[in-house]
């Protein structure tokens, strides 16, 4: 326990002295629920901006968390050889890969934390909120996000990695419909966006922040698929050195 | 220091019949060798001769094709939690977060090793206390190399792994780093330096292995690798015809480097004369005249050069 602890204690600390992961983690998601919840762009279908925002954009928290910014710090450590370093103390491999998902948990609730409250000082209505829901759907989530960007990690040098997890990050937030209603997508993106994981993600939490079921099991078997197949890739695909 | 530095271990270091190959390649080909604890073995050899798939398969990194290593009697593949309480390893390069602070990350593995190592006191024996709250990305070239060897410390190791150990440090830092493995090998430590330094390798070998092309083509200690290989050597910025001297000495003469040659087989007083009167003779200036055993840059190049032909 005490060197999970300290593990996790440095995975925080260097993340947090990371200007890029920060903005990625925290600064774009707050931004972009800040910005589109006060400038009436968007068509949201008669919901306000915030109500129709802030369940993608909490979807889009876990994706930055989850894949982007693991994966790429992850990348780095691989190609720099921290990890093959730290797997030679008595750390070991295990508690290192918990004490990564353990940071990731804690960014996320520090995410979710802070955008329920900017939102709710936008005025959202948060009435259907339902918490158990949210861990679970955080949870498949992260699952799914976190192996998509260790199945990268794992393979790719550190550059390429860089590069194709923030491509991989904008595609998954246009066509998820995260910041635009799927609804306006033609009808084939409109698939593709309700079978990537980031659309599986918004629609999941988009019930989860209603209190309904518009999108019924569908999403979430799609998501859980994407959890359980990125996880699977992850562990073939991962490469220590 | 000292006190940091216990090895209990009768056995040091035991490889046999280790056989690494990466695809059709065989990097190691069927070597063993044994390193004890508290002398300093040197693994010396140019890129490619397996030394670093060798040390990386004793680390428990690389799985072996074939054959068996013993790490302090551990086997590092199946008693890898065992065994990494009691190595240090220190990396060629890398190994670090580029953004962590040297301080905060000597605490770090002080912590994960449990071994009461005191962190302040390490960075004080390696020398970075003025270097404490920098980031590792802005230490210079042997500065991280003497971080890296602070981190194989906070193992108080038995057995302790150091590649390259003194690439790009100055000449104080080269002088703290052989005083650490001196304090490594007299407190017990079985100490294996991986390094193509062969000045280096003299200075702080007391056991040294010669790899080529995935072979041991040599081991023992240094006076065992120069026994019977005597030599005068000297220098001389004029033309020398090397088979002129030859003949007059009746020795094979060669030329090893720019300007400096070597009389092999023998550090006879009497050759020296015959050479200075040769020398005065056709008129060739000499100088830096010495004579005793073949230095270990010459043994290396001999048996190297034996194991290409």
């Amino acid at each position: 326990m005490k060197l999970l602890r300290i593990q996790l204690a440095c995975e925080l600390r260097v993340l947090a002295r990371n200007g890029e992961q920060l903005l990625l983690i925290l600064g774009i998601p707050l931004l972009l629920l800040s910005f589109f919840s006060n400038v009436d762009i968007l068509p949201t279908s008669g919901q306000s901006s915030v109500n129709f925002l802030l369940p993608g954009i909490v979807a889009l928290a876990i994706m930055s968390t989850a894949m982007v910014s693991l994966g790429i710090a992850t990348g780095f450590e691989r190609s720099y050889q921290v990890l093959k370093r730290l797997g030679a103390t008595p750390l070991g491999v295990p508690r290192l890969v918990l004490a990564k998902a353990l940071s990731v948990l804690v960014v996320e609730l520090v995410q979710v934390i802070l955008l329920i409250g900017l939102a709710q000082a936008f005025g959202a209505d948060l009435a259907g909120l339902n918490i158990a829901k949210l861990a679970l759907a955080i949870a498949l989530g992260t699952l799914a996000f976190s192996g998509v960007g260790l199945s990268l990690a794992g393979r790719l040098r550190g550059e390429i990695n860089l590069a194709a997890q923030n491509a991989l990050y904008l595609v998954l937030l246009l066509i998820g419909g995260i910041v635009f209603p799927m609804q306006e997508f033609p009808s084939w993106l409109h698939w593709v966006g309700r079978v990537s994981p980031s659309g599986a993600l918004a629609d999941v939490m988009r019930d989860v922040f209603s209190g309904t079921s518009v999108h019924g099991a569908s999403s979430l078997v799609v998501l859980l698929c994407w959890a359980v197949a990125a996880q699977l890739s992850a562990f073939t695909l991962f490469r220590w050195n | 220091m000292s006190s940091a530095l216990r090895a209990s271990e009768s056995v040091g270091l035991s490889v046999s019949h280790l056989v690494i190959k990466y695809g059709d390649i065989t990097a190691v080909d069927h070597v063993s060798f044994t390193a004890q604890p508290g002398r300093v073995t040197v693994i010396l050899g140019p890129n490619g001769a397996g030394k670093t798939s060798t040390i990386e398969a004793c680390e428990g990194f690389l799985a072996p094709t074939s054959g068996s290593v013993q790490v302090i009697g551990l086997n590092p593949f199946l008693q890898r939690k065992q065994l990494n309480r009691k190595m240090g390893i220190m990396l060629q390069e890398g190994g670090i977060y580029p953004s962590a602070r040297v301080a905060e990350l000597v605490r770090q593995y002080c912590s994960l090793y449990g071994n009461d190592v005191d962190a302040e006191v390490l960075i004080s024996r390696v020398g970075l206390q003025s270097v404490a709250s920098t980031t590792y990305r802005r230490l210079s070239g042997g500065e991280k190399q003497r971080l890296s060897l602070a981190l194989a410390l906070a193992a108080r190791p038995h057995i302790i792994f150091l590649d390259e150990p003194t690439s790009g440090i100055d000449v104080n830092g080269r002088d703290l780093v052989r005083s650490i493995i001196r304090e490594l090998r007299d407190a017990g430590c079985c100490v294996i330096v991986a390094t193509h330094e062969l000045d280096e390798a003299e200075r702080i070998a007391d056991d040294v292995l010669i790899f080529h092309r995935g072979n041991i083509v040599a081991a023992g200690t240094l006076d065992e690798l120069r026994s019977g290989r005597e030599e005068i050597r000297f220098r001389s910025t004029s033309r020398v015809d090397l088979h002129s001297l030859s003949t007059t000495l009746g020795l094979p003469v060669e030329q090893t480097r720019l300007h400096e040659f070597t009389v092999a087989g023998t550090s006879d007083a009497r050759v020296i004369v015959q050479l200075t009167d040769w020398a005065k003779a056709n008129h060739v200036d000499i100088g830096d005249i010495g004579a005793g055993s073949q230095r270990l840059d010459d043994v290396f190049r001999r048996l190297t050069a034996e194991s290409a032909s």
